[in-house]
């Protein structure tokens, strides 16, 4: 079985596994890294979505093999030190996560286009995100913290009337 | 016992038991009465008598008890679910499983509100799965109906053993003293936090008596119904933490894949597995015989191997030779022949019959109208896909053979069930783990197949094993939403009154067994409102196994029933609000004394407030339109308007759902919120683009690119109202879910005139 190393979320890391095998599954059951989730297999869900070189990526589509010498960042990864990020404090301020399970990969992918559009639009936010399926519908609230971490807010807890003050001021 | 439709015997059971004792409850003004044995026993079971905080079981006969004492050291245990550390932070067991409903957060803020610790210092573990933390069971909605109140008495009870502690420490009568924010206080300012209280003195306090304890006033909460507690696991979650079935890693564990036939319950007669054995990574590949029971373990090919990519690789390169003598033969094709050529019929099978409802349509007076409805079978889909991790290891030198199970299971004491059934192994030689959270449940996760599957594997292969079910296998072998279709009948006098409602289902049938949508209760709305009622059914046998899917009956029986209502009230001539308030009537219970039938004063004002809340009755321009649904379920009110835009090309826009809600008082708001949006968003997602089909017993769906989920861009503007009637709480993960279907297709009536009688509708040419 060849090695070869990938550099993830700033670090090098060696493994041994099949070339073919998606930077997905190498990251779960090789490196034990299971923060990117598993979903659908053929790049239509975004559970998996990671950044490489910090372009949003199927981590399930990619083999791992065809990322060395790249930069790669997992949700383990999104927070650069022990803080969360503002787009992370948003996500738990709102109470965005039900189940839980897709929101590394939202999560990635809001990172991605703040990272390229730093204040966002509602249009933004539906292109940049169409492709994460939330089964429990957080969307309402993907929307929500997206424009919070924009905006750099306070925290701002979820509630009815904060929704509507807002909406009075528009 | 077989585990033969045994999710939903639990489900009615605990759903049976559970409107027993509201109603029990609701009989005594206090909700607790002197001589309730059995939850005094509850809380004396964690407090050895006389007193004293060590856990009443003293010595551990079982694994699974070994498993806990040793979970209990390092903290002092208050009660069953209550525990303190030397810190004074307070340890809350959450009860159930949360698989996206919250009750991780719920159930526990319950507790801590009426012991009075600052949710900060609350720390939620998750129970071990055991008898005494009660019914370990995540659905029906049941969570917070079931548990509130012994969740009050745990947390009350805690604080009484803190104020006795603080009374002796201080030296004051206990009658002064109160507890807030963690802390002890005295009349006269005085104070004592948790922290300082943590001592062996408050060991020695004595386990109150339930019926003596005293609950906080609703003015008083500080946890309770506030809308800045998001959910426990929020900042695990977002740092990618595994808090999953699917992240568990045992050491020396092997992967897992299992291929079943396609046409459900077939057999596998023989395989290339030599050739999958040679494959890079992978260590075995073997037929399973299974039992037959689809329920239990099915017949299949098992593939080991050191990575998950490696088994499904293999997958694709399998050829299997399949036995499909024995497998279903669903056609949904022949279905829909079938219920065509039996629509006009009346059902062999009774379910109600009230009144003269043939006089009724034979009255020219009256307007007679009569619609066919069509829904399909669904997948629950959940995003976690199927996975179990076990560990079977053979007893050496005479020694019993032992199991441990991890897997995200609606039930997971019935995995327990599971292992002895079907391998014999009982419950001292079982360990089931409990799972944190689990990735979706919607009612997919209370069979336990895949735990037989896992436990088959681990046990020939003599390793532990992660068994992972790819997408294709989820979509393929679910426990669907049956599909199916009902012909409804009605009349409407020359006042516009609704005078007879006639119903034919065709129900799906498992062996013995309706689904839960081949079964129409007689109490069913608006049944018990019309003078003259007849419903009948007739059976349909299908092998394609079916179970519970979010508001399972519910979800279908609203679309039909509120659909057809707007359509009489058009018929008629007539505002469908107004009519749907003369339907229901007067405000009374339907069943009289049990508090989890339906009210109609309470099903009035969820309508009234969804109306008002939505401008019910406004002009709008051409191509938009207002709909209104109703419906009562999981003891939960729920009205919703939607307000639709249809483009000429059948773009269909929802711009927004206003929906009132009446559950009773709301614990979890942020949570609360989030299964309204949730179930909004579920509902469009099926009704528009969701339908599963099969031929030859073999289900054609198998990803997202056939079994559309709805996305981001879509996403209505949801407006949220919760009426919190002085009512007992009840639950809230299914109730808002069956009723955005009829409020959007009597929207889309309103936009176009099209009227909706058969789903999804991406079959009528709509888009989101």
């Amino acid at each position: 079985m060849p090695t070869y190393t990938l550099t993830i979320n700033g670090v090098d890391q060696e493994l041994e596994a099949d070339p073919a095998m998606p930077l997905l599954w190498a990251l779960r059951d090789v490196l034990g890294m299971v923060g990117t989730k598993f979903g659908c297999g053929i790049g239509q869900c975004g559970a998996c979505t990671v950044h490489v070189d910090g372009q949003p990526m199927r981590a399930c589509s990619i083999p791992a093999s065809a990322l060395v010498g790249r930069s790669i960042t997992t949700i383990e990864g999104l927070a650069a030190d022990a803080n969360l990020t503002a787009l992370q404090q948003a996500w738990v301020d709102l109470d965005v996560p039900q189940c839980g399970y897709c929101q590394s990969g939202q999560l990635m992918a809001a990172a991605a286009l703040l990272e390229s559009k730093p204040n966002p639009t509602d249009d933004d936010i539906d292109a940049a995100m169409a492709g994460n399926y939330c089964r429990c519908g957080t969307y309402v609230r993907i929307r929500q913290a997206i424009h919070q971490a924009a905006s750099n807010k306070t925290a701002m807890f979820y509630d009815a009337t904060a929704t509507n003050a807002e909406e009075d001021v528009a | 016992m077989s585990l033969q439709n045994e999710h939903q015997q639990v489900v009615e059971t605990v759903e049976q038991a559970l409107s027993q004792e509201v109603r029990r409850l609701s009989e005594t003004e206090s909700g607790l009465t002197a001589d309730n044995l059995s939850r005094r026993g509850f809380l004396k079971l964690s407090g050895v008598a006389g007193g004293g905080l060590v856990l009443a079981m003293a010595l551990p006969s079982t694994k699974s008890m070994a498993q806990e004492e040793q979970d209990i050291t390092g903290s002092m245990e208050l009660n069953t679910f209550i525990k303190v550390t030397s810190e004074g932070k307070i340890q809350i067991y959450a009860q159930a499983p949360d698989m996206g409903q919250g009750v991780r957060t719920a159930l526990p803020m319950i507790a801590a509100e009426e012991l009075g610790v600052k949710w900060e210092d609350v720390e939620v573990l998750q129970a071990p799965v055991a008898e005494r933390f009660g019914v370990q069971f995540a659905g029906g909605s049941l969570s917070v109906p079931r548990e509130y109140q012994k969740m009050r008495e745990m947390g009350a009870s805690a604080r009484e053993m803190f104020i006795g502690a603080a009374a002796a420490a201080m030296n004051v009568p206990r009658e002064e003293l109160k507890v807030e924010d963690s802390m002890v206080i005295h009349t006269s300012g005085q104070s004592m936090s948790f922290a300082e209280l943590a001592q062996p003195s408050l060991a020695n306090q004595p386990v109150p008596d339930p019926g003596t304890l005293k609950f906080k006033d609703k003015s008083e909460y500080k946890i309770i119904g506030s809308s800045q507690i998001t959910g426990i696991d929020n900042t695990f979650l977002v740092t990618g933490n595994p808090l999953f079935g699917i992240d568990i890693k045992i050491p020396d564990m092997l992967y897992a894949s299992y291929m079943k036939c396609p046409s459900i319950s077939g057999k596998a007669v023989s395989a290339n597995l030599e050739d999958i054995k040679r494959l890079p990574g992978i260590k075995d590949a073997f037929i399973i015989e299974g039992d037959g029971n689809f329920q239990q373990l099915l017949s299949g090919v098992a593939i080991v191997g050191n990575s998950t990519w490696a088994v499904f690789n293999a997958k694709q390169q399998l050829k299997v030779e399949w036995d499909t003598s024995s497998a279903s033969k669903d056609s949904w094709t022949a279905m829909v022949e079938f219920a065509d050529g039996n629509k006009d019929n009346d059902g062999s099978e009774p379910i109600a019959e009230v009144g003269d409802v043939a006089a009724a349509f034979a009255d020219p007076a009256n307007k007679v109208l009569t619609s066919h409805y069509e829904y399909p079978f669904l997948s629950h889909f959940c995003l976690e896909p199927i996975n179990c991790t076990a560990d079977y290891k053979k007893g050496e030198n005479g020694e019993a053979d032992t199991l441990d199970l991890w897997a995200p299971h609606q039930f997971p004491a019935r995995m327990y069930t599971a292992a002895e059934t079907v391998f014999g192994l009982p419950k001292e030689q079982v360990m089931v783990h409990p799972v944190t959270r689990i990735g979706g449940g919607f009612g997919r996760r209370f069979t336990s197949e895949f735990v037989c599957e896992a436990i088959a594997i681990s046990k020939h292969v003599g390793a532990p094993v992660k068994l992972t079910w790819s997408r294709e296998d989820c979509v393929r072998h679910d426990f669907y939403r049956s599909g199916g279709f009902q012909t409804v009948k009605a009349a409407v006098d020359a006042d516009g009154k609704l005078v007879a409602w006639q119903n034919h289902l065709f129900a799906t049938k498992l062996g013995e067994r309706y689904t839960w949508e081949g079964r129409l209760n007689e109490t069913e709305f608006p049944m018990l409102n019309v003078p003259n009622v007849k419903a009948t059914k007739t059976p349909y046998e299908i092998g394609t196994p079916c179970g519970a899917l979010r508001a399972p009956g519910s979800n279908v029986n609203a679309f039909v029933a509120e659909s057809f209502i707007n359509e009489l009230a058009v018929a008629a001539g007539r505002d469908h609000l107004e009519f749907l308030l003369e339907i229901m009537g007067e405000p009374r219970w339907f069943e009289e004394g049990n508090p989890r039938s339906l009210h109609t004063g309470r099903a009035a004002g969820v309508i009234k407030a969804a109306a008002e809340k939505a401008g019910w009755g406004r002009q709008l321009p051409a191509g938009q339109g207002l709909g209104l649904a109703f419906h009562f379920s999981h003891a939960g009110y729920v009205a919703q308007v939607a307000d639709v835009t249809v483009s000429s090309d059948k773009k269909l826009i929802v711009n927004k759902v206003t929906v009132a809600v009446d559950v009773g008082p709301i614990i979890n708001m942020s949570g609360a919120r989030a299964q309204v949006e949730g179930s909004v968003i579920d509902g469009i997602s099926a009704m528009v683009g969701q339908k599963i089909t099969m031929e030859d017993g073999a289900i054609e769906q198998s990803n997202f690119h056939d079994y559309p989920v709805m996305r981001i861009p879509a996403t209505p503007e949801i407006d949220i109202h919760f009426l919190e009637t002085d009512n007992p709480p009840t639950g809230l993960g299914e109730p808002a879910y069956p009723v955005v279907t009829p409020a959007v297709t009597n929207a889309i009536f309103a936009a176009t005139g099209q009227r909706i009688r058969k789903l999804p509708l991406r079959e009528h040419g709509y888009s989101i």
